[in-house]
């Protein structure tokens, strides 16, 4: 065991050494240490450089609030992360941790020269300069500022764990296991209420684990804990450690993060790595506990300056002494205890500086009894030493003025400018805070979700007033909720109080204009920096922070926002609460994207929707195309073929003797109701009234703008009951549109609306034969042509299923549409299948429907139109049905521009040297012009057409309809295009062969 | 003003930096102005410092609830592009980008315009077709945009995954070379600077409760929590909360708001060169300065006015972010926070006159404002001071939404098949 460690104090495991590697060079720490503390038990204080000037710097606190010591951590390939805070990640054996921002090594490192520069880099100074010569911004400047940026670097492999995410409903959520915490928890676990209680430590006990001397009831404080937790967990609590509240959102919602393997050895199988848990919880209870302030003067940074807190945290959690020789410097009595601590476990304590005048007289006489020099009255105006302090140089302060200095050799400086409450949380809800002037602290006051506060996050002190004070709002919240509450008053001995007072920076002899005193640690940001931007005309603290950059860094402001408000208040010569305290935001801590992202990975980032035909087009050589979230069969190719040749082949099948298609991505909704064909008549263009049962009708769907949004065959089958199919990818959205008319205009309308997508598998015929395959499979229904002619619909029974059955045709061929419930698709297409061997039956995908459905001039709502159409452009001016008194859309599209000459319209184009278009290029009448020019439209759709011999193409193009025959002209990047413009519809214009 | 370059900043280091004087001052109101511009934005600032750089108005005030700069100015994740679909935008975002390159000397101010590139990937055959028909026609209008492969993406942008088994897989991407971000603070302390320094007040933390019309309907002036202010004529550019102002003036918007969110990593050292979009798993990501990841996500699926936004769609832009840039997925999220975007029907702004003689509103920039803030601001200007819009903004009227002379540009970028 090294030097640093005390026998018979801390929480670790003396007897299991953990060997970890810091920058390379092995060490050994104790099962239980962070990294932190195994390198403070081997005397290593420097653990990484700072953002701007490359500063030495070692950890400052001991907990998640550390600004200084990130380091990159390694569990083999894969498994690197950037920033780790050194004093969070716990040690396991064969954990490699490397230092950063430094080049060549971290104790020389060349980006320390901005350090020597620093008087240029002052806050805000890139906005001043860079600026001449203007071409130099993009080629020098920009390239060497964002060269600078950043502090690790990022992990350059794919994460090879696992993401998990849970909900979790709970009455009573506590966060902050402390004292006030933990009897919260158990004043709420009464009466069969679900209690949940957070920590993100690695156990609960809070300040209890740094300062275990109180005595609760008579017992021991860690005996006392041991007991308490089995008391929660006998009472049902649900305990949760290594959990960090990230978040807290609206109504009672809170994000929280569970960190289940990173300081596991072994990692488990089926473990992963993280959980988001995101809790619903009737009361939470904020016992976040409390942050101490560093004090701000020059040199505050060096490797061994740290917060006394912290300090008695490593000794007696950790049994780490960080220093042999250590000066306290404070402003507060609580590090009066840190000096005790660390005394009686054999650190020389070379001083205690207070700033104070005066100072309890039971502080001195303990102080006096361990032989330790008092500097009270006193300031420190300086540290020595370059990776390590050496010295600290103090003052006497006498009616405000600085006396000469003199220097106290150590090698730690613990620091403590007070305490300010944790209210990040608090803040998240967009609670109101209330300036405290004895604490010189924000404390929290109102919020908008149902939440308290206990214990030091209200600026309580000493054990037995948070305590008491948890328990009271554990019982109040109890109580709440129809509880009775335990009875949990403690009563505690050897407890410790205390006071203080705040400062600014300390004052000085030294040239304050030249002093480094940082404020924000990681990102450089000191006093000056802040007097600085006031200078400058920063008034709220807002601008201050965005102008220095204080508060920005990876603590999120926990050790500076504090400090910056009170001297930023000073340099406004304002009140705190006039200058106003920055927002905190969520995540508490940084947290990895993976734990948001959860299950979302990879194949599992979104479902993927298959239809239940699906696995045979697989089986069957599919290439897929996705299609929102489905993947549809694109084409089929064989063997050796391109999907031009594959495309081609299956347009000239289906139009030769039959295709079949899988069209159950449609969107199908069920519009059911005595008010039903009235709210056809209301959502659709086209008129309903008149349709009979047993009939379909190509139905249109505008916005209230008077574009078109959708379209889809829609069947009556009775007089109440419409089966309503919409577009692939409007399916959602349609049902939406309908539901909030329904609800919100016209909720006097009797009628139902049932998404029934999934339900269906639909299956398309199409061809001159597809009468013939199907005729024999069907039963009760005669499908020739004058018993079911085109646009009819059925339910019926298909190869002895239970289906709906459609004429419809989206292809110009003679077309059915069966639906089946879903589960029997596979079987109906098998089915199909086989029977249409003997017409040497086609499977095509979604490309070739696409092609076929061009050719006969239908649209593709979504390619052809983009929401700027209207019915008219698109040629479907016969859908709406003009003498109906309203429908969606209806005076939208009466507007004068939607009604006004030279719209755009929808037209064929077939361009005069057969070449093929590119969809998406644009449409001039007047190709010599020069840029910018002026376009007429686009080519919407464009493809090779076997049917017509050439290649054919639909596009908008400007008073398109009254252009018949015109020539336009698409300019593409090596050569203009020439096209005429024709009818929309290539084949089959009579419909003959639809048999209509 | 101080003169702002390497030279006075050298000097001012010699002198410990103690002779630098206010930016702008904290400013009181007087009773009276030609002008009041309510919101302190960068399109508010913007518009008063070219109110009275190129139009001469200076008895101008800029008044906002908060401090400058405070609203979506200081909260966007800073993407300029103008690889929009119509020409009318086109020609707008065109002459803001134009304007862009030119910022920090135009301002005396290093906005820090960042022409890194900005990459839109296609995911499905609905996007490629959409971004060819916007890549066309920025050509046919001489604005910067082209297709890449997806290896060209790749090379482009290393941290890409271009793996064809993800879940959606990059097809290809339009890339404007032009387009990149810049330093949103710099632009509203810019502005605020540069119009203090032609007389403008900017009055802070003042919230304007109403706008006062004259017996004849025309503009009176504004109420504000510090009294009434009077004024021949008012913008308002107050984004997020433009519609509940120009309510009690009763005119009516086409305006929806919603909370839009943002967040940004860790920093690490320089690993992401340019600007990704991606519409189609709605993830934007950039690499500031600091060497923090820069991400944004669509709007929340409801509208509100409060700005603290909901975890669902933060983890679904991360799962996003993760989804395409795989190697980032052990990075960790530093801070998020959110904003009030104020959306019209074709996603498209307004900088128009009002049926209120006087009044004039700059709004409806939505989710993609900043990259138009120098334009606007141009041309809102204009209008303010010729009571007629400019060329540029004449199609963005309020007018736009009763003859539907719509600029659609979310249809154009509209998802269906
Ligand atoms: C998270 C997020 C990401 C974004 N990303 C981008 C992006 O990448 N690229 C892009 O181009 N755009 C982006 N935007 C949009 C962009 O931020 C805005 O369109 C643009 O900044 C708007 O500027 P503005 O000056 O109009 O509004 P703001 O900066 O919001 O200014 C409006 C001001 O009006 C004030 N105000 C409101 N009501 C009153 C009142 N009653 N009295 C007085 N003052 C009032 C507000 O306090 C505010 O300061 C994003 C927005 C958000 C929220």
């Amino acid at each position: 065991m090294s030097g640093n460690r005390v026998a018979g104090k801390g929480r670790v495991d003396v007897g299991k050494s953990v060997r970890f590697t810091f920058d390379g060079k092995p060490f050994v720490g104790l099962k239980g240490d962070t990294v932190s503390s195994a390198l403070l038990a081997n005397g290593v204080h420097l653990m990484g450089r700072s953002f701007k000037y490359h500063r030495p710097r070692g950890p400052v606190a001991a907990g998640s609030e550390e600004p200084n010591a990130l380091i990159g951590t390694r569990r083999g390939p894969g498994r690197f992360e950037p920033n780790t805070r050194a004093t969070v990640q716990e040690i396991w054996q064969g954990l490699e941790t490397t230092s950063q921002n430094k080049y060549p090594s971290l104790k020389w490192d060349i980006g320390a020269v901005n350090d020597a520069a620093y008087m240029l880099f002052s806050a805000g100074f890139y906005y001043k300069t860079f600026m001449w010569p203007k071409s130099f911004w993009h080629r020098v400047y920009e390239p060497f500022i964002r060269a600078a940026a950043g502090l690790g670097v990022s992990p350059t492999e794919e994460d090879p764990d696992t993401y998990a995410s849970r909900f979790l409903h709970c009455d009573v959520l506590v966060v902050g296991a402390g004292p006030a915490g933990l009897a919260a928890a158990r004043a709420a676990a009464v009466d069969g209420l679900k209690v949940v209680l957070v920590d993100e430590n690695a156990e609960v006990g809070g300040s209890l684990l740094s300062e275990p001397q109180a005595l609760v009831d008579g017992q021991r404080a860690w005996d006392w804990l041991a007991a308490e937790v089995e008391a929660l967990k006998a009472a049902g609590v649900r305990i949760m450690t290594r959990t960090t509240a990230i978040g807290y959102y609206h109504q009672n919602m809170i994000g929280m993060v569970e960190r289940l393997t990173d300081h596991l050895s072994d990692l488990p199988a089926d473990t992963p790595r993280e959980r988001m848990w995101r809790v619903r919880a009737k009361r939470v209870v904020l016992a976040q506990g409390a942050l101490e302030k560093p004090l701000v003067f020059h040199g505050n940074d060096c490797p061994g300056v740290m917060l006394a807190g912290s300090a008695q945290t490593y000794l007696n959690r950790y049994g780490v002494l960080v220093g042999q020789r250590p000066v306290i410097l404070t402003s507060h009595d609580s590090a009066w205890f840190a000096a005790f601590d660390l005394a009686d476990a054999g650190a020389q304590v070379q001083a205690i500086v207070d700033t104070r005048e005066s100072v309890r007289d039971d502080l001195l006489a303990e102080a006096g009894k361990r032989g330790i020099r008092l500097k009270i009255g006193h300031t420190a105006t300086a540290t020595k030493g370059r990776l390590r302090v050496t010295s600290l140089r103090v003052n006497p302060v006498t009616d405000g003025k600085v006396g000469a200095g003199y220097v106290i050799g150590c090698d730690a400086v613990l620091m403590s400018g007070g305490w300010t409450p944790s209210l990040h949380l608090f803040s998240h809800t967009r609670g109101s805070l209330a300036w405290d002037e004895d604490l010189t602290t924000f404390l929290p006051k109102d919020t908008p979700e149902n939440c308290v506060i206990a214990g030091a996050s209200r600026g309580l002190w000493g054990v037995e007033a948070v305590l008491n004070d948890g328990a009271d709002k554990g019982r109040a919240v109890a109580a709440d909720l129809g509880g009775t509450g335990g009875e949990t008053a403690c009563s505690v001995a050897s407890d410790r109080t205390g006071t203080g007072v705040s400062h600014t920076e300390l004052p000085t002899d030294l040239n304050p204009g030249k002093a480094k005193a940082f404020v924000d640690y990681q990102n450089d940001v000191t006093a000056k920096d802040l007097r600085l931007a006031v200078r400058e005309g920063m008034r709220s603290i807002e601008h201050v922070k965005r102008y220095t950059t204080n508060g920005m860094a990876t603590d999120q402001g926990k050790m500076s926002n504090i400090n910056g408000l009170n001297i930023a208040a000073d340099a406004l010569g304002k009140k705190q609460p006039q200058v106003g305290l920055t927002t905190f935001r969520p995540p508490y801590t940084p947290t990895s994207f993976g734990a948001f992202a959860g299950y979302h990975r990879g194949a599992h980032f979104e479902v993927t929707r298959k239809t239940r035909i699906d696995g045979w087009a697989e089986e069957n050589g599919a290439v897929f195309e996705p299609v929102g979230q489905w993947r549809r069969a694109w084409h089929f190719p064989k063997p050796g073929e391109d999907m031009d040749t594959a495309v081609r082949r299956e347009c000239v099948a289906t139009r030769q003797s039959v295709g079949i298609f899988d069209a159950s991505t449609l969107g199908k909704i069920e519009v059911v109701g005595p008010d039903a064909v009235e709210f056809m008549n209301r959502m659709y263009t086209n008129p309903w009234t008149k349709l009979a049962p047993g009939r379909c009708r190509y139905g249109l769907l505008c916005g209230d703008d008077g574009f078109i949004r959708d379209d889809g065959v829609i069947g009556r089958l009775t007089t109440d009951r419409f089966h309503v199919t919409t577009t692939t990818g409007g399916a959602a959205r349609v049902l939406n549109m309908m539901e909030d008319y329904l609800q919100t205009e016209w909720p006097d309308l009797n009628v139902w609306l049932t998404s029934t997508t999934e339900q269906w598998a639909t299956i398309a015929l199409n061809g001159p034969k597809a009468a013939a395959l199907l005729a024999p499979l069907v039963e009760g229904v005669d499908l020739t042509d004058e018993a079911f002619p085109h646009m009819s619909c059925v339910e019926c029974t298909v190869a002895g299923m239970p289906a709906r059955l459609f004429r419809v045709s989206f292809t110009g061929e003679i077309g059915f549409e069966v639906n089946v419930p879903a589960p029997r698709g596979r079987t109906l297409w098998e089915v199909l299948w086989e029977a249409g061997r003997q017409y040497d039956i086609c499977a095509y995908g979604t490309e070739t429907m696409h092609v076929l459905r061009a050719e006969k001039g239908y649209i593709i709502v979504g390619q052809d139109t983009d929401g700027t159409v209207t019915p008219k452009d698109a040629g479907l001016d016969w859908a709406v049905g003009k003498s109906k008194p309203d429908f969606v859309g209806k005076r939208g599209m009466a507007r004068p521009d939607l009604t006004s000459e030279g719209r755009k319209q929808l037209v064929g184009l077939l361009t005069e040297d057969h070449s093929r278009l590119e969809e998406g290029a644009q449409i001039v009448f007047d190709p010599t012009q020069a840029l910018p020019m002026t376009m007429v439209g686009h080519v919407t759709s464009s493809y090779h057409s076997d049917a017509v011999g050439r290649p054919i193409a639909l596009a908008l193009v400007e008073g398109g309809h009254g252009r018949m025959g015109e020539t336009v002209h698409i300019p593409m990047p090596d050569r203009t295009i020439a096209a005429k413009i024709t009818p929309m519809v290539f084949v089959d214009p009579d419909n003959a062969r639809l048999k209509i | 003003m101080t003169h702002f370059s390497a030279f006075s900043l050298l000097k001012n280091a010699l002198t410990g930096h103690k002779n630098w004087t206010e930016q702008w001052p904290d400013s009181q109101p007087k009773a009276e102005y030609d002008v009041v511009i309510v919101g302190a934005g960068g399109h508010g600032l913007g518009a008063a410092y070219y109110l009275a750089k190129e139009h001469g108005i200076t008895n101008v005030a800029v008044i906002d609830k908060g401090w400058l700069g405070g609203g979506n100015t200081g909260r966007n994740t800073t993407i300029i592009r103008s690889n929009y679909l119509y020409d009318e935008s086109a020609r707008l975002y065109d002459h803001s980008v134009d304007l862009w390159e030119n910022l920090s000397q135009e301002l005396n101010y290093n906005v820090m315009y960042s022409r890194r590139g900005v990459l839109m990937l296609a995911h499905n055959v609905h996007d490629v077709q959409s971004f060819k028909r916007h890549i066309h026609s920025n050509r046919l209008n001489g604005v910067d945009n082209r297709w890449l492969t997806p290896e060209e993406c790749k090379a482009y942008c290393p941290p890409l995954s271009i793996s064809k088994s993800a879940r959606y897989p990059v097809m290809g991407g339009a890339l404007q070379e032009r387009a990149g971000t810049a330093r949103h603070d710099a632009v509203a302390w810019g502005y605020a600077r540069g119009a203090a320094a032609r007389g403008v007040d900017i009055i802070q933390n003042c919230p304007v409760t109403a706008i006062r019309r004259n017996a004849d309907g025309s503009v009176a002036g504004v109420e504000t929590a510090r009294g009434f202010i009077r004024a021949k004529k008012v913008g308002v550019s107050a984004a997020g909360h433009t519609s509940v102002v120009m309510q009690t003036a009763e005119v009516r918007l086409p305006l929806e708001s919603y909370p839009l969110q943002a967040l940004v990593s860790e920093p690490v050292k320089p690993v992401f060169p340019c600007v990704v979009m991606s519409n189609a798993v709605h993830a934007y990501i950039s690499q500031s300065d600091k060497g923090e990841l820069v991400i944004g996500s669509g709007t929340d699926q409801y509208t509100s006015y409060s700005q603290r936004g909901g975890l669902p769609l933060i983890e679904h832009t991360v799962a996003a972010i993760a989804e395409v840039f795989p190697i980032f997925n052990r990075m960790r999220m530093l801070r998020k926070w959110g904003g009030i975007v104020d959306v019209t029907p074709d996603r498209s702004a307004i900088i128009s006159k009002t049926p209120v003689e006087g009044l004039y509103v700059n709004c409806g920039w939505g989710t993609g404002g900043f990259k138009a803030t120098p334009g606007a601001a141009h041309t809102f200007a204009w209008t303010i001071a010729k009571d007629e819009p400019h060329p540029i903004n004449a199609p963005f009227t309020m007018e736009r939404f009763r003859t539907g002379r719509l600029i659609d540009e979310a249809a154009a970028a509209a998802v269906a098949h």
